[in-house]
């Protein structure tokens, strides 16, 4: 009886350790869906909307890979992942692309083998606290209680940020966004840490959002971006060029308006490259030549997508500052579409 | 497996004829003596080969993923803070020592249930046969409804209540300006100002010795030669106890007089381990607001409060089912021919039917104390880091080494599981009816 449990286990664990294929495109044409890994709900990055329809700004990513393609923005089935199951589901091939606010760091690319195609959001740890608490610097924070996600850079940013100053502190670990939002709203901890955007993304959506400081500090790098599994380059090259082709469709001046128009061919030649009117990028990747037409079309450039799901117009009112063109002071460049 | 034919009874008379052939193959399956052994043999292959083609997909799964399979990270720096350690840790420490860490706060939230709902189980499942029309029908609701609720709505029910019902540790500041005037703070501590409820914790007097004897360290843990030398002295104490109690019988058994032992027996429990602790100078360090939070004391997390307040409820419930029924299964002569000897309701219990009871009572009562073990592990809905939280949670993600993780904790489960059956099973032994 106890071996037949250990059985029972043991094949649980394995179908966990997953059968990874070798070709995601296929399988992904063949179910005729692309399945994305995406936040639990953090509003502006990936919650659903009214409707049940999932938007902002990571789920931009998973729409516009499904409109390169499946030729259908629509049809992607999301898959919330915390910040504890999101690398099992991608290992284990539940899902086929993480699209979820996750840091690009050494050991994630190497030793857990996966594959980040490239940054949508360049970000830093801050911390967020009550105004009431009269604390002006994260420096102030000795001996505080503080929230964290379990699972991620964050959580070891934390304690290396804490022991560097020398002082203590005291976590409680969460599971989800909206956990850390309902124990930080209770008075569960006295700051909330995590990605500075996700604490705007946060904040934007309290009763009192001008009760809540960010603190200036921003105590870390996270370079945030979609990622695939090792072992798939021309997956991971389809994923990596859609995002670029966002990215560079903003650098270009081509928006979700004018995409139909310039695609009957324009005198930039790296436009009709990127389009399909000229050459034929698309097949190099294994996909036709309207693919970044369809990206482009579905979910508008990066800076329309950013301006609607997250930018300074919409209660989260991030700032573009680091996430900018090159071409505006920013870190954003793709490199040529030849 | 179906058990083999005994051969005894009838079929005796048929084979008693039975020529003996040369072995066919065919006796494998229609020959008795032989078909059971077939059976084992065919199972067993098929075990075998079931557990092969396991061990390979994993193995070629792992291949296709490029991973290996190795424990080493179990001595790499872990990198993170945990909030409850009863051992030393820092985040210098390697993974094996978060484990180690985890699995002490199981083991600790494991025993304080088991404790606690042992104690309310015999209770309730006593009381719940109680003559009392009104505590039977209060003890038979307070069983269903724990019993018919999936725990993991205690355990979160249990944390909403500490979190949001609870005031916040800044509730209790008293600032210059409410002296001024006279107003209270929202939140005061209870028992005479010794025990702050707050909704990040409840803090506790910490127990403290001004003239410490001092520790030693076993692998890496600490252990006070305070806490053995008070441990020591209890022992002693109670041994000493007995011993009155003993000779206090034989004299009972000499004289039919009972000497008149309790002063005896209250200076031999008292005074070794009340002179010990004057001593050792032991006193209690109050907590107390300072910064964000208080400070001193001990801080027993919310998330073990409500782990171990829904752990005991739930497993309470169940428990008090398990006593009733053990002492219904003692029939009511029992009790008649106890009163008939004069005794009374509560000295029957105790003499009579418990001990009798708990024969019944032991078995399954093992088994609820696995499931609390293994039910504590639920402690991942209020993060409170037991095993599950350490190795299966931040250790396996930050490290990625699922497989390895999840085996090691199924080990670690199955270990203590056993350990704690196998302890039961000691103590069933001694109670259980002797036959001679």
């Amino acid at each position: 009886m106890k071996k037949s449990v250990f059985l029972g286990t043991l094949a649980a664990t394995t179908v966990l350790a997953g059968f990874a294929s070798a070709a995601t495109l296929d399988d992904v044409k063949a179910r005729g869906e692309l399945i994305c890994g995406v936040n639990t709900g953090l509003v502006g990055f990936a919650a659903p909307d009214a409707n049940g329809n999932w938007q902002g700004f990571d789920v931009a990513v998973c729409k516009a890979v499904a409109a390169a393609v499946l030729g259908d923005a629509s049809k992607v089935k999301y898959v919330p992942t915390t910040g504890e199951t999101r690398f099992t589901a991608l290992a284990s091939g539940e899902i086929d692309l993480l699209s979820r606010n996750t840091t690009w760091t050494f050991s994630r690319d190497t030793d857990l083998k996966f594959t980040f195609v490239g940054v949508n959001y360049y970000d830093g740890q801050g911390f967020m606290v009550r105004k009431d608490l009269g604390v002006s610097s994260a420096k102030e924070l000795d001996g505080a209680t503080v929230c964290i996600q379990t699972g991620t850079t964050t959580e070891l940013n934390l304690a290396d940020f804490f022991k560097v100053n020398n002082m203590t502190y005291q976590p409680v670990p969460i599971n989800t966004n909206a956990e850390g939002e309902q124990q930080y709203l209770a008075g569960a901890c006295d700051a909330y840490t995590t990605d500075a955007s996700g604490l705007a993304a946060t904040r934007a959506v309290f009763a009192d959002p001008e009760n809540h400081i960010i603190l200036p500090e921003i105590i870390s790098k996270e370079p945030l971006g979609p990622l695939v599994r090792h072992g798939d380059d021309q997956w991971a090259d389809i994923v990596r060029w859609t995002l670029n082709a966002l990215i560079a469709a903003e650098e270009y001046g081509v928006t979700s308006a004018n995409v139909e128009e310039l695609a009957k061919g324009t005198n930039n030649p790296e436009i009709n490259r990127m389009l399909g009117t000229e050459g034929d990028l698309g097949t190099m990747i294994g996909l036709d030549k309207d693919w970044a037409k369809r990206a482009i079309a579905a979910t508008g450039n990066y800076g329309e997508v950013f301006a609607a799901s997250i930018g300074e117009s919409t209660p989260i009112g991030l700032a573009r500052g680091l996430n900018a063109q090159w071409t505006q002071g920013g870190l954003l460049y793709t490199p040529p579409f030849r | 497996m179906p058990a083999a034919p005994s051969g005894r009874g009838y079929d005796m008379t048929a084979v008693t004829d039975a020529p003996k052939d040369a072995f066919r193959l065919s006796m494998l399956i229609y020959d008795t003596r032989y078909r059971s052994m077939t059976i084992q043999i065919v199972v067993l292959l098929l075990f075998m080969a079931g557990a092969a083609w396991l061990v390979d997909n994993i193995v070629r799964n792992l291949q296709t993923l490029g991973k290996d399979f190795s424990f080493d990270f179990l001595w790499y720096r872990a990198g993170y803070d945990i909030n409850q350690t009863l051992i030393p840790y820092t985040n210098d420490s390697t993974h094996g020592r978060a484990l180690f860490v985890g699995l002490v706060n199981t083991i600790l939230v494991s025993v304080m249930g088991c404790v606690a709902a042992t104690i309310i189980g015999v209770f309730v499942g006593i009381l719940r046969l109680s003559k009392n029309w009104l505590v039977g029908r209060i003890m038979t609701v307070y069983v269903e409804t724990f019993r018919n609720v999936p725990l993991l709505l205690w355990i979160l029910v249990a944390l909403a209540v500490f979190t949001e019902i609870t005031p916040a540790p800044n509730q209790f500041r008293v600032t210059e300006q409410m002296i001024a005037e006279g107003t209270e703070p929202e939140a005061t501590m209870s028992f005479f100002d010794s025990i702050a409820i707050t909704n990040r914790g409840t803090y506790v007097p910490a127990p403290e010795v001004s003239r410490s004897l001092g520790s030693f360290t076993v692998l890496d843990v600490p252990i006070s030669l305070n806490v053995l030398a008070f441990l020591a002295a209890v022992a002693i104490a109670v041994l000493g106890y007995r011993a009155i109690r003993a000779s206090a019988s034989r004299v009972q058994e000499a004289t039919g007089v009972r000497p008149v032992t309790w002063w005896k027996s209250l200076l031999m429990l008292l005074v070794l381990p009340v002179g010990l602790l004057v001593a050792l100078g032991f006193h209690l360090s109050y907590p107390e607001l300072a910064g964000f939070n208080f400070k001193g004391g001990i801080n027993v997390s919310n998330a073990l409060m409500s782990l171990w307040l829904a752990l005991t409820l739930y497993t309470a419930a169940f428990i008090a089912e398990i006593v009733r029924a053990g002492i219904m299964a003692i029939s009511k002569g029992q009790t008649e021919a106890a009163f008939a000897l004069g005794l009374r309701p509560g000295r029957t219990m105790n003499l009579i039917i418990l001990p009798q009871a708990l024969r019944v009572i032991i078995p399954p009562l093992i088994s609820q104390y696995l499931n609390l073990m293994k039910n504590s592990s639920l402690a991942i809905a209020v993060s409170y880091m037991d095993l599950r939280g350490t190795l299966g949670g931040i250790t396996l993600n930050q490290t990625g080494r699922e497989l390895e993780c999840i085996l090691l904790m199924m080990l670690i489960y199955l270990a203590l599981s056993l350990l704690i059956s196998s302890a039961m099973n000691v103590y069933n032994n001694a109670v259980k009816l002797k036959e001679r």
